[in-house]
């Protein structure tokens, strides 16, 4: 029982009063980047959350039985991104041999990905808040799923913003940052919501 | 090789931040008081320096393939040099910036000008566009963190200037002047949608500013 509440207030807190992008400010390039169409979004945040959540499992491996036991702590840094490097680039072997249409859905996204600072960050993340090894997939999936959500919300707010009437210096990038700030606004809504 | 113009494209006309559009996160995400954004800044930059020069050195033993992984590899071992001297020296800092140290490892700005300029030049020319870039993006983040700090605080230097003692600069701590009376401050502006706000404002500004001057200086040929 103790478990469940643990792990329902890490998802709470991921997809909503922390979400990874809106209070975390993690993955702001992709967020920036690929929000031009709710289609990609979707993409995106799908190819996130898939690989937040297998970089949290592997990296609690590469910490607990690798790192700790040889003392060798302060690689961390080194060692996440390698690690995290490498198995994009084999996840992304490995969709393309054998689920070839999954691999068409992600396809340009998860390269991308590597140079993500949400997945370095929920790596390093755990280890910092001591997470077991569930807590650790959860929030990264969770993470990743928050993540999604705010891409996705955003990309719909995008489209339209595209025939809005601005500024000339507020067009692109700045009308997005702002808008990106209102959406944080109401995220912060949020921000009371203790269930324990 | 011409260091003032170098420097002219890094602080405004090619600056990382406010032009390029790069390394948004770690902008976002530390500037709210002088100190934090200072620091940020300088860790960048030298990490962007050092990554710079010996990327440019391997420049041709590197092969074309598993570039990108290598960059990272040796941007990581910098940052980690970085990571551990803060703590030992700084640690006001490190954990004031927590886990946005070890995530200049992925800062776009650094593999940024690892792909488009060390891999192709000399280490000097190399080390000296680290140095610029760094700058430019040393003086966005801040003055984009004393903005933040002035509207949402009211305060000026905070955890750099100490008066509570005399004036004193100090590494950590302090809570700077306070400018503004007490609660006259938006505090929204020191929070996360704060951040998005004022950082979108002040592309917009310098935007509007670069533009001026390129019609002023379109202008001023048309008339020659």
């Amino acid at each position: 029982m103790e478990m469940l509440t643990s792990i329902f207030a890490i998802s709470l807190g991921a997809i909503l009063t922390n979400n990874f992008v809106l209070s975390q400010f993690l993955g702001i390039c992709p967020f920036m980047g690929v929000s031009k169409k709710i289609d990609t979004a979707l993409g995106m945040g799908a190819a996130v959350t898939f690989v937040m959540g297998i970089a949290s499992l592997v990296t609690f491996f590469i910490q607990h039985l690798i790192l700790e036991p040889m003392g060798l702590e302060y690689m961390q840094t080194v060692a996440f991104i390698l690690v995290i490097a490498s198995l994009v680039q084999f996840i992304e072997m490995f969709l393309q041999k054998s689920v070839p249409s999954l691999y068409t859905a992600l396809g340009v996204f998860l390269p991308l990905i590597t140079t993500n600072c949400a997945v370095l960050g929920v790596s390093i993340n755990n280890v910092s808040y001591g997470y077991s090894l569930i807590e650790s997939v959860v929030y990264g999936v969770t993470g990743g799923l928050g993540f999604m959500l705010a891409i996705v919300l955003f990309a719909s707010i995008r489209e339209r913003l595209e025939f809005a009437d601005c500024p000339k210096s507020f067009e692109g990038i700045p009308l997005a940052m702002v808008t990106a700030g209102l959406m944080a606004l109401a995220f912060m809504g949020f921000s009371g919501l203790q269930v324990w | 090789m011409n260091f003032g113009k170098q420097l002219k494209e890094g602080v405004i006309t090619n600056n990382p931040v406010l032009v390029q559009i790069l390394g948004m996160c770690p902008t976002l995400a530390v500037s709210t008081s002088l100190f934090n954004g200072l620091g940020m800044g300088i860790c960048a930059t030298l990490v962007l320096i050092c990554s710079n020069v010996v990327i440019s050195l391997l420049r041709n033993i590197i092969p074309n393939k598993v570039r990108i992984a290598a960059f990272i590899v040796i941007i990581a071992g910098f940052v980690t040099c970085i990571d551990l001297l803060l703590k030992a020296f700084v640690p006001a800092l490190s954990e004031s910036l927590g886990v946005f140290i070890p995530l200049i490892v992925v800062n776009c700005i650094i593999l940024g000008r690892a792909e488009a300029f060390a891999y192709k030049n000399g280490p000097v020319v190399s080390a000296l566009d680290g140095l610029t870039q760094g700058i430019g993006f040393t003086v966005a983040l801040t003055i984009l963190s004393a903005a933040r700090e002035f509207i949402g605080a009211g305060k000026f230097g905070g955890g750099l200037i100490d008066v509570s003692n005399g004036f004193r600069i100090v590494l950590g701590g302090a809570d700077g002047i306070q400018v503004l009376p007490e609660g006259v401050g938006a505090s929204l502006i020191t929070q996360p949608a704060g951040g998005f706000l004022s950082l979108g404002i002040f592309i917009a500004v310098v935007t509007f500013l670069l533009r001026k001057s390129e019609e002023k200086a379109a202008k001023k040929e048309a008339t020659k």
